[in-house]
């Protein structure tokens, strides 16, 4: 089979106070069979024999769960393949002769630290404030003393699917890591065991949004559209909900 | 490779008496740390998995001074957060007959007798509580309409005690010890540093006293020196390349140590999993696991032909050889693991594989849509299809996946003693990374709850016993530090000179294949002392021609694969050495020469009843120290599928 | 094989960072001063102007009942609430919770903006395509910019009658008539499209304040959005039907 010849644009910047710019790169013989970080790694290879710099970027479990991988492919966050993440597109997607731009998310509270790879820690600040349910470990009752109805247990599944990848905040024209706070307060809200810290949550997770610099959210919905895992944007309703009437 | 067997050791920490009372004596005799003086006592724990998160937790939470390091950029990102089928645990929820004593029986004939039964019994014990810990923490696991925890049965268990959140139970799980942590993080106990790389052990004084550390953004080497270290650093299947493990898992953290003193336990034992998604094509970097539940329902078979190359619709019934329901007629397709994925290897080697390159069978479900209808299916694998489909671009509905064998998870790993010590006083080993609790074959949803045990509940209590001698230890020699820099450094600026021709990657990918082509599913005398010949010139070639681009002072992927890359070497030889001592098979590790007479592992329990614990050795030969293992509950017996 | 390309489009990386430092909170927020506090803040000002629109178009309708209904109703706005409260105490207070929700509404939506300027400093280098958003979403902004307009030049026309023919005196039939006269047909035209600009507003408007204070969910989602834009299509047509009434001769 002989394979596809393409064109790569890839955003290249050696360091966080670096310019950057566009790069292109001609790749040949692309397998349809190879995902696109395959595509990349063999681009890698080339470039490390030529003495040239590989192409910094993220990734870890390949396999669409870790939430490490991310680069925004022709405009669209982790591509344009619905529900995948950008380790799990494969290059069957596209076509002999394409161009294909890559860039990283672009957010002020994602910095680039070099060129795809972003710094996603602000998430973490996210999930400090007061993402967590607080219990010791060995000071947990009987797992069956408290019952949770199957709809809430599998609601609260859903919206604890989400991977941290930041695609949400990378689609969004305003920036807004609103998608990725509201899973989480979702996920803990909808359980009884997540009910003493609520009020307290929703409120602490929400300003230290606003704290990291995201914006705010105006309901574009762009955020579930390339979110890997479907999330909702009943999150986002529930969590307005639960930070309006904290106490 | 040669060897010299040294003194035997004993792990002289587990309580004698009554198996079930062992862990409550422990516990009892174990020194405890009065609370104003942890404060001023500093553990590191390297890597954020379910083991090392759950520890660094809960350490902070007692009040202990925590740092704590992950490669990633976000401690949630460890590779626990792919673990898909469940998590085990003897609650008896379900009223079947499952019980403390199955769970541990049921561990230690998986183990194919070669884990210590102290531990075994610990595990099962302490089981119970991580599933009330892990709801407690809002981990969303599987309900029934009754708001009751669902489970069910995996890994040939004959009752139904694995808990479970769709195919994401290690996601969850992790996400409960993640936001434990962060939460201690935001309460100050924990520091955590992420992108950031152990690159070896800072050994005072005969203690494990910190740790060198490379930040992966800036490329600074840091020194952080502590009162303990833990290393959760996970599994080194990838020394293989391709297995289902995430991209960078390593095996540099316990390497290291063990090159600073820490002995190996049972390198050679690794987990091939029957049912991950063929290699496509050279470029191919990682392999993908698909649950073991498709064997279910899906029908395992290989055209009878050799290299039959039509299309799998048009071959006929009579032509098609249902490989595992012909052998093994009582288990059929749902023998173990191991089984299954030697079979595999077998037919493929017959020249009767499907696919690219001939490495592939057939998993059919056509006999279970016509059975249930495609609706019934659907709604079991519909999710595990669609991934399939996206990985391949075939549809699984209309025509038989293609499924071989991968390495999955190695239960081998650093020397512990009951209190998860290593050979090292005050280096601590949790999770994959110790020698762990499977012996030979570890069974299906048993890693978390080893990972969980040992990081909730077993670790912080030992740790609080070494701890509270800490009195005695003595401030950290400038010396032993400096020494540890400088190596971190030399090595990192030997990789930089070298200046070759030849990527780490791709030398990575050569390694991988002699591993497992010599020292895979199926190794023998010949294979091994082959591996052997082959590693070491490839070291060679290696360190001739690798070419590592940049330099140490930015962030640098070429330069951290570079690292890890040197570090499988060595591993490498030592896992082909203690295969090639062991001239039994047992659980995960089959050799040619040690099978029954239908092909099965064969024990000899007479000689190789023990764990094998390897010493490095500057001069390039290794010290074995012998565990001997005995089994007082427990009868040995061989294990038999047919 | 590989072929090094010139570097292109230079875009400059966000402002000096350091991605290490945890960015902790300068001030803390408040409750209406935190992102989604302010979008509350819409939310509430935007459902105010939306039942004054309401009120607005039902006694813009009485035109089709005649003029003197039509005056009458005028003054029934300036007299509500007498003989117990002075003339227009009612329609003051009326006007300054409006100008007050317009203050507030275009303060949020102000903050907000630069907020979201900020947070997202530079542009992708590939054109976007829009994944979700219609066009109602991605006018938000820049239509309310052309409402505000509009309501300045409806206020000066209209109600104090500075830009209209019948002038400050005239009764308010009179200053409709003549203001929406075929010859003024800019001025109609101006309207309209104007009004439509409102119809967008609210069409994502009305859901999305509804999602703001959190009352929506997946299973009203659909129907909020249809409600709403129903609901704006047939508001737009109550106001359009004035003044083409008025052009095409059917109101005199
Ligand atoms: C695809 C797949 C599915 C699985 N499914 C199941 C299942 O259903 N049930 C089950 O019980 N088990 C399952 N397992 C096995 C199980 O997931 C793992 O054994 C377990 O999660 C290992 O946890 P850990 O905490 O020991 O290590 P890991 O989760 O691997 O974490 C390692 C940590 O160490 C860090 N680290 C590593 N090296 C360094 C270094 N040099 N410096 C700094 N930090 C470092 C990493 O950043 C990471 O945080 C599965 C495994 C795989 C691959
Ligand atoms: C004064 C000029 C106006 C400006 C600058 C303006 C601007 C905005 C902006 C930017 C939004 C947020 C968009 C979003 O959520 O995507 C918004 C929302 C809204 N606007 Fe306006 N608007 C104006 C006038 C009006 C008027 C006159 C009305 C009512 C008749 C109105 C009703 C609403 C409603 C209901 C919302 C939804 C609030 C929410 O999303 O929570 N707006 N407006
Ligand atoms: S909400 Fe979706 S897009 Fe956002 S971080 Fe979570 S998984 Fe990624
Ligand atoms: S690499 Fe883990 S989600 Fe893509």
């Amino acid at each position: 089979m002989s394979g596809m010849n393409l064109t790569l644009r890839v955003w290249r910047q050696k360091g966080p106070d670096d310019e950057g710019r566009m790069a292109t790169y001609k790749v040949e013989d692309v397998s349809p069979d190879m995902s696109f970080l395959e595509m990349l790694d063999v681009l890698n290879d080339r470039l490390i024999v030529a003495g040239d710099e590989p192409i910094a970027f993220d990734h870890d479990c390949r396999e669409g769960i870790c939430g490490m991988c991310g680069m925004v492919i022709n405009g669209v966050a982790h591509g344009e393949q619905r529900a995948t993440t950008t380790c799990q597109l494969h290059m069957r997607h596209f076509k002999d002769g394409d161009t294909i731009t890559i860039e990283p998310w672009r957010a002020s509270a994602f910095p680039v630290v070099k060129d795809l790879v972003v710094d996603r820690s602000a998430f973490d600040r996210i999930i400090q404030a007061g993402g967590f349910i607080s219990v010791p470990a060995g000071s947990a009752p009987d797992a069956h003393s408290v019952p949770v109805p199957k709809d809430s247990a599998d609601a609260a599944f859903d919206a604890a699917t989400c991977i941290g990848c930041g695609a949400c905040v990378a689609a969004c024209p305003n920036g807004s890591a609103s998608l990725f706070t509201a899973a989480k307060i979702t996920h803990l809200g909808l359980l009884p065991q997540g009910q003493p810290e609520r009020d307290s949550r929703a409120k602490a997770m929400v300003e230290q949004m606003d704290a990291e610099g995201f914006g705010g959210c105006t309901n574009t919905g762009e955020c579930t559209v390339v979110c890997p895992k479907g999330i909702s944007l009943d999150a986002i309703a529930r969590m307005n909900r639960d930070y309006l009437s904290a106490k | 490779m040669k060897y010299t067997v040294g003194e035997p050791i004993q792990d002289t920490k587990a309580p004698e008496g009554p198996v079930e009372d062992r862990w409550d004596k422990r516990r009892f005799s174990a020194k405890l740390v009065n609370p104003a003086n942890k404060r001023k006592l500093r553990v590191i724990v390297i890597g954020t998995g379910l083991a090392g998160g759950s520890a660094a937790a809960t350490l902070g939470e007692l009040g202990y001074q925590v740092t704590s390091f992950c490669y990633q950029d976000s401690p949630r990102r460890a590779h626990s957060i792919a673990a898909q089928g469940g998590i085990n645990a003897a609650k008896n929820y379900r009223g079947d007959g499952d019980s403390i004593y199955r769970l541990f029986y049921d561990t230690v004939k998986g183990g194919d007798f070669r884990s210590r039964e102290s531990n075994v019994y610990r595990l099962a014990q302490v089981s119970v509580n991580i599933i009330d810990q892990a709801v407690a923490q809002g981990v969303p696991f599987a309900r029934e309409y009754g708001g009751l925890l669902d489970t069910r049965s995996f890994g040939g268990a004959q009752v139904s005690r694995t808990f479970y959140a769709r195919g994401q139970t290690g996601q969850q799980l992790l996400l409960g010890a993640y936001q434990a942590l962060e939460r201690q993080i935001a309460a100050g106990t924990v520091t955590m540093h992420t992108r950031h790389e152990m690159l070896d052990l800072v050994v005072s004084d005969g203690r494990a006293r910190g740790v060198i550390v490379r930040d992966m953004v800036t490329g600074e080497i840091e020194t952080h020196l502590a009162d303990a270290v833990v290393l959760a650093s996970g599994g080194y299947g990838n020394v293989f390349f391709l297995s289902t493990n995430a991209k960078g898992c390593n095996t540099t953290a316990i390497w290291r140590a063990h090159r600073r003193g820490a002995y190996f336990g049972n390198p050679c034992y690794t987990q091939i999993h029957p049912t991950c998604i063929p290699v496509s094509g050279e470029y191919q970097s990682k392999l993908t696991l698909m649950s073991e539940s498709l064997r279910n329902d899906g029908r395992v078979w290989v055209p009878k032909l050799k290299g039959d190359s039509r299309p799998a619709s048009d071959i006929p019934e009579d032509e098609r050889d249902y490989y595992l329901e012909r052998i093994y007629p009582s288990f059929g397709n749902l023998v173990p693991r191991d089984i299954a994925s030697r079979a595999a290897k077998n037919v493929c080697d017959e020249g009767r594989g499907v696919g690219p390159g001939g490495l592939g069978v057939y998993l059919d479900f056509a006999d279970a849509i016509r059975r249930l209808g495609r609706d019934a299916v659907e709604k079991k694998y519909g999710n595990l299809f669609e991934m399939y489909e996206r990985i391949t671009g075939e549809n699984p509905y209309d025509q038989p996946m293609r499924i071989y064998p991968a390495v999955h998870y190695t239960m081998g790993g650093l020397w512990v003693d009951y209190d998860l010590q290593s050979t090292i006083p005050g280096l601590f080993v949790i999770g994959e990374a110790n020698f762990s609790d499977h012996g030979a074959n570890r069974l299906g949803a048993s890693a978390l709850m080893q990972g969980l045990a040992d990081g909730y509940f077993v670790l912080p209590t030992t740790v609080g016993d070494y701890l509270a001698g800490s009195g005695s230890f003595g401030e950290v020699a400038q010396e032993d530090v400096d020494e540890a820099v400088d190596q971190v450094r030399g090595k990192i600026q030997r990789l930089l000179a070298v200046q070759g021709d030849r990527s780490a990657d791709s030398f990575h990918r050569e390694l991988g294949k002699i591993m497992w082509d010599y020292c895979g599913m199926e190794r023998s005398e010949e294979s091994l002392r082959k591996a052997l010949e082959l590693i070491p010139a490839l070291r060679e070639e290696f360190w001739r021609r690798v070419k590592v681009t940049g330099t140490n002072e930015e962030l640098n992927q070429a330069l951290e694969r570079a690292g890890r890359v040197a570090d499988f070497f060595e591993l490498a030889e030592l896992m082909c050495l203690d295969a090639l001592h062991r001239t039994e098979s047992c659980g995960g590790h089959f050799r040619a020469e040690s099978q029954t007479e239908e092909g099965e592992a064969l024990r000899d329990d007479e000689n190789f009843a023990y764990v094998a614990a390897w010493e490095w050795n500057p001069d390039g030969t290794p010290v074995l120290h012998k565990e001997e293992l005995e089994y007082e509950y427990v009868k040995m017996t061989q294990r038999s599928y047919k | 094989m590989i072929d090094r390309g010139e570097a292109t489009d230079s875009v400059r990386p966000p402002a000096a960072h350091s991605p290490k430092k945890p960015t902790k909170p300068a001030a803390k927020t408040g409750r209406f001063t935190s992102t989604n506090g302010k979008k509350a803040v819409m939310a509430v000002t935007g459902a105010i102007m939306v039942l004054f629109l309401i009120g607005h178009v039902l006694g813009n309708l009485k035109v089709f009942s005649g003029a003197q209904s039509f005056n009458d109703y005028a003054e029934f706005l300036r007299t509500a609430g007498e003989p117990a409260v002075p003339r227009r105490t009612v329609l003051t207070l009326v006007e300054i919770v409006l100008v007050l929700a317009v203050g507030l509404h275009m303060w949020s939506a102000i903050s907000l903006a630069r907020r979201a300027a900020k947070a997202r400093p530079v542009k992708y280098a590939a054109k976007r395509k829009n994944q979700a958003g219609g066009y109602a979403t991605r006018t938000m902004r820049w239509g309310g910019v052309i409402i505000v307009l509009f309501l300045i030049w409806h206020l000066l026309d209209l109600t104090f009658g500075v830009a209209n023919p019948a002038g400050s005196a005239g009764l308010p039939y009179d200053r409709m008539v003549q203001g929406f006269a075929p010859e003024r047909w800019w001025v109609t035209l101006f309207y309209a499209v104007s009004l439509v600009m409102v119809g967008l507003h609210l069409r994502h408007g009305l859901w999305s304040a509804v999602q703001t204070l959190g009352l929506a969910s997946g299973r009203t989602r659909k129907g909020l959005q249809l409600a709403a834009a129903a609901f704006s299509l047939v508001l737009v047509i109550g106001f359009l039907a004035v003044p083409f009434a008025v052009m095409i001769g059917v109101v005199k």
